[in-house]
């Protein structure tokens, strides 16, 4: 379970160049507003061509722009969870669950989706709309979602971030206990130093399209590189 | 305003008493237009619904000059004049016209026929469907597209799957806005169509007819399609917002990142 890509990317102002890698331990991406870590994301998710540059997650090439590879978001098997968590609102938290496995017949993927929630302890959502949803609950059925699609490696945008002070500890546990047991890589965009620790993850800093700074929370902290770094370094301690 | 704009209607409703509308649907003008119209309008909608919500689509994804384009050759017939429209459509398909060796070739005369009619209604009310179901189609998130198709969807499904319920209430209402302004096609009708009781002569036109000799008949004629718009109305406004709640927007924090 390893993955890693290198990418460039003009868009408009944004000059993405980066290169990633990480393995089943999470990694966190930050860095400023309109850094691009959004763009980074969709662009592994498929939605994005790059310019150039080569993706590859668990053994599989997902795209490479010199041998002329390119899958589609449909064949990538990754998960990816938006900002707003993107749980469709027009179908029950069962069916939403139970999406990434319409090749099943209905009464097995809805079997399949309740008992995924009730092992993630959200069995009573599952007759609900999402409108009807908290939002830690719309997290935690988001990631459910995911999950049961057996996705190769998840992307998640600020999943902690649209969520109270008390709601986001218990999540930040909460996700850190899920991706552990789930044993699956992955790609979480955060603002806070605190969701880092708890996940106990590796760090990316992107600031301008570029990679700024990389390694431990400890590391980054130590030495960190830049200004912005050293800021968000600092807050915890405040 | 508000006066000018109901006075006609409230005119035309408390003008006729229920012996004048009896009278008039016994006309004879009356059930064949009704039925003819019918059959005109529900099929109109069905084509104009099966081909322009893929340009639909198309026009809500796409950006730059070539939507541009499109966009306006689609809003052309909503600044044409219906009889401008008739006459259009005659140089088209007429048999002078530029498709008319054509299609006289293959057996096929399309003025003066049913199938002329159609068209007519087509082409007038296509536009006000494009138009709601494109700005329908742009207020679902691509997020939400770029999640169906991870979890496995291709293109097609996640549009089938996703964009399309999502976007049920514009097109819904644009489809009523649609079917309305089919119904009510007279210009282009009576140009391209011709007036021939049974085969082109809608609703509006019997109106037209009517008015010759039986303003009675007229009167009923008119109030029947003046009831259809009126349900039209309300079923634009209201059932919109019974599928509200779970049609709207997703909440989706301001820091977006990038596009």
């Amino acid at each position: 379970m390893n993955w890693r890509f290198a990418v460039t990317l003009s868009l408009g102002t944004l000059e993405l160049d980066v290169a990633l890698e990480g393995d089943i331990r999470p990694v966190a991406l930050m860095g400023p507003n309109g850094a691009g870590k959004t763009t980074l994301l969709r662009v592994l998710a498929g939605a994005r061509r790059p310019n150039a540059g080569r993706i590859e997650v668990n053994g599989r090439l997902l795209f490479d722009s010199e041998t002329l590879v390119e899958r589609p978001p449909e064949e990538r098997r990754v998960g990816f969870v938006p900002q707003g968590f993107g749980l469709f609102p027009h179908l029950r938290v069962v069916d939403n669950v139970a999406f990434g496995r319409l090749d099943l017949p209905r009464a097995d993927r809805r079997r399949l989706a309740r008992e995924r929630l009730e092992e993630m302890d959200c069995g009573d959502l599952a007759d609900r709309r999402p409108s009807m949803l908290s939002g830690g609950e719309t997290q935690r059925v988001a990631l459910a979602r995911a999950l049961l699609a057996e996705p190769d490696m998840l992307l998640l945008d600020e999943p902690l971030s649209a969520l109270d002070v008390v709601a986001r500890r218990t999540l930040r546990r909460y996700l850190a206990d899920h991706l552990r047991q789930h044993a699956r890589p992955a790609l979480v965009v955060t603002h806070d130093v605190r969701d880092v620790l708890a996940l106990d993850a590796r760090v990316y800093v992107i600031e301008g399209g570029r990679v700024a700074q990389s390694g431990t929370a400890a590391e980054l902290a130590a030495h960190p590189a830049t200004p912005f770094i050293a800021e968000l370094f600092d807050a915890p301690t405040i | 305003m508000l006066a000018l704009l109901t006075l006609p209607v409230a005119a035309l409703v408390l003008g006729a008493s229920p012996a004048d509308i009896e009278a008039g649907l016994e006309h004879p003008l009356f059930f064949p237009a009704l039925w003819l119209t019918a059959q005109t309008s529900i099929i109109s909608l069905a084509l104009v619904v099966l081909f322009g919500t893929p340009l639909a689509w198309w026009l809500a994804v796409t950006d730059g000059r070539g939507r541009r384009f499109v966009e306006l050759l689609v809003d052309l017939p909503i600044v044409l004049p219906p009889a401008v429209v008739g006459i259009a459509l005659l140089q088209a398909f007429g048999r002078q016209g530029l498709l008319g060796s054509t299609l006289d070739a293959l057996g096929l005369q399309i003025s003066f026929s049913t199938a002329a009619v159609v068209l007519a209604q087509v082409l007038v009310s296509a536009p006000f469907y494009i138009q709601s179901a494109a700005s329908a189609f742009r207020r679902v998130e691509g997020d939400l597209l770029l999640v169906a198709r991870t979890l496995g969807q291709s293109r097609i499904g996640s549009i089938l799957r996703v964009g399309l319920p999502l976007a049920l209430p514009g097109l819904m209402a644009g489809a009523a806005l649609a079917w309305a302004r089919a119904l009510g096609e007279f210009g282009a009708t009576l140009l391209f169509a011709g007036n021939l009781p049974g085969t082109t002569q809608t609703l509006p036109l019997a109106i037209y007819t009517a008015l010759e000799s039986d303003v009675r008949a007229a009167l009923a004629i008119a109030l029947v399609l003046a009831g259809v718009s009126v349900c039209l109305l309300f079923g634009l406004r209201i059932l919109p917002q019974l599928w509200g709640p779970q049609g709207g927007r997703h909440n989706r924090p301001a820091d977006g990142g990038s596009p």
